[in-house]
């Protein structure tokens, strides 16, 4: 199955981290730094009060960023035809959805925490909150894909299913954001391990809610 | 291409809350064609994804020994991606095979993106790509849909070869589709 899986994950990298006309994976870096750009500007120069809350914020940017290329996760992918091909050659939609999360992962998940550290020196955070941030995001942004992606899958086809599906996410979101924002307090290591099961029950999900999603939208 | 065989057995379709079609039984051996014909919305699409196993059958059953390929109004290649690596995708998940892309006249437009392709040449690439399957059983819904005379005999011909080699062909058009012993189902016959 690795042999069928490998062209599926270079196809979806090509398309979701390097772009073509849907700018790739610098769309949403872009928009997470100018969130955390904006913040300073809105709230005032006020360094303790940005200390404070700037991990938080870098939390909701992230979480908002992920939610930027979900109409083109499964949808274009249904219209050309290619679940239909691809069953019909035995690759499975839970195959084909769980190696597209895996790509939407490459392709916001490591951006973003590397987009955290210029955003950390925008907001004044300091090593500590960063690296707390940082781990944060490591367990949380897998699940943030997982999600994205189910979400893409149950929406697709349907009428504003770009707008329909970043509702949908947000509230499912909520979670991963409490438990990483929350880690951001004293003793909150427990708040990361809570992110990364989040997390693992998001991916555990996917690819059949996905899958399901795809061949019931088949029709 | 040793033991294709297709067997339907008392089919029936439903779109909607509509029957399409009910008791339609075929037995298709190696080397055999079948036209499947009938006015639009009869359910000629339908009854090849439900061979397909991308729809399901409403009633009945469907058997079909050897992989299905399935040529359709989508070419199922990324739009945005020149044509040779849009069907290089399917060709590292099929395996290597000869698309006869000299003869289906896309040498020279290997690094044209696909959208810019017109409808004519995207139905060629597509069936370069159903070649490149090597499936036994092909499915071609309106496969003479935007070619021009010369490359619809061209796809005449492929058909034929793969028929003489042992597949199945099964072809669902309006359009007459020259097949040397192809027999023709009018879908008609079978509507609710």
């Amino acid at each position: 199955m690795t042999g069928r899986a490998w062209p599926l994950l270079k196809r979806d990298l090509a398309r979701l981290l390097l772009g073509g006309r849907g700018g790739g994976a610098l769309l949403p870096v872009l928009f997470f730094l100018a969130v955390a750009m904006l913040y300073p500007f809105a709230v005032g120069p006020d360094a303790p009060l940005l200390a404070r809350t700037g991990g938080g914020v870098i939390w909701v940017a992230a979480l908002l960023a992920a939610i930027l290329p979900l109409d083109r996760l499964v949808e274009p992918d249904i219209e050309l035809g290619m679940f239909d091909q691809w069953a019909l050659r035995g690759i499975s939609e839970e195959l084909v959805i769980a190696v597209r999360v895996l790509a939407h992962w490459l392709s916001f998940g490591p951006p973003l925490m590397l987009a955290s550290l210029p955003a950390a020196a925008l907001l004044g955070l300091d090593g500590a909150t960063l690296r707390t941030v940082e781990i944060g995001l490591l367990a949380g942004t897998p699940g943030l894909a997982a999600l994205g992606v189910t979400v893409a899958a149950l929406t697709a086809g349907l009428r504003g299913g770009a707008a329909l599906s970043g509702l949908l996410v947000i509230p499912m979101a909520v979670p991963v954001l409490i438990f990483g924002a929350g880690s951001l307090g004293t003793g909150g290591e427990s708040g990361l391990a809570l992110t990364a099961a989040a997390s693992l029950v998001l991916i555990a999900i996917a690819p059949f809610a996905g899958g399901a999603a795809v061949r019931t939208a088949r029709g | 291409m040793q033991g294709a065989a297709v067997s339907v057995t008392d089919l029936a379709c439903r779109r909607g809350d509509r029957v399409l079609f009910r008791g339609l039984s075929l037995r298709l051996k190696p080397g055999e064609a079948l036209q499947v014909t009938g006015s639009n919305g009869i359910g000629k699409s339908s009854l090849l994804r439900i061979l397909a196993g991308l729809a399901p059958a409403y009633a009945g059953s469907v058997e079909i020994a050897g992989a299905v390929s399935l040529l359709d109004e989508r070419p199922a290649l990324d739009p945005v991606l020149p044509l040779g690596r849009a069907l290089g995708f399917w060709q590292r998940i099929d395996g290597a095979a000869d698309n006869e892309l000299a003869r289906l006249g896309l040498a020279g437009l290997l690094d044209v993106p696909v959208r810019y392709l017109s409808t004519g040449q995207r139905k060629r690439a597509a069936l370069a790509r159903l070649l490149g399957q090597k499936a036994r059983v092909w499915l071609l819904d309106e496969p003479l849909n935007g070619l021009d005379g010369h490359a619809a005999a061209l796809a005449e011909t492929l058909a034929a070869g793969h028929c003489a080699a042992g597949g199945i062909a099964l072809i669902a058009s309006h359009q007459a589709f020259a097949l040397p012993g192809m027999r023709a189902l009018a879908l008609a016959d079978y509507a609710a």
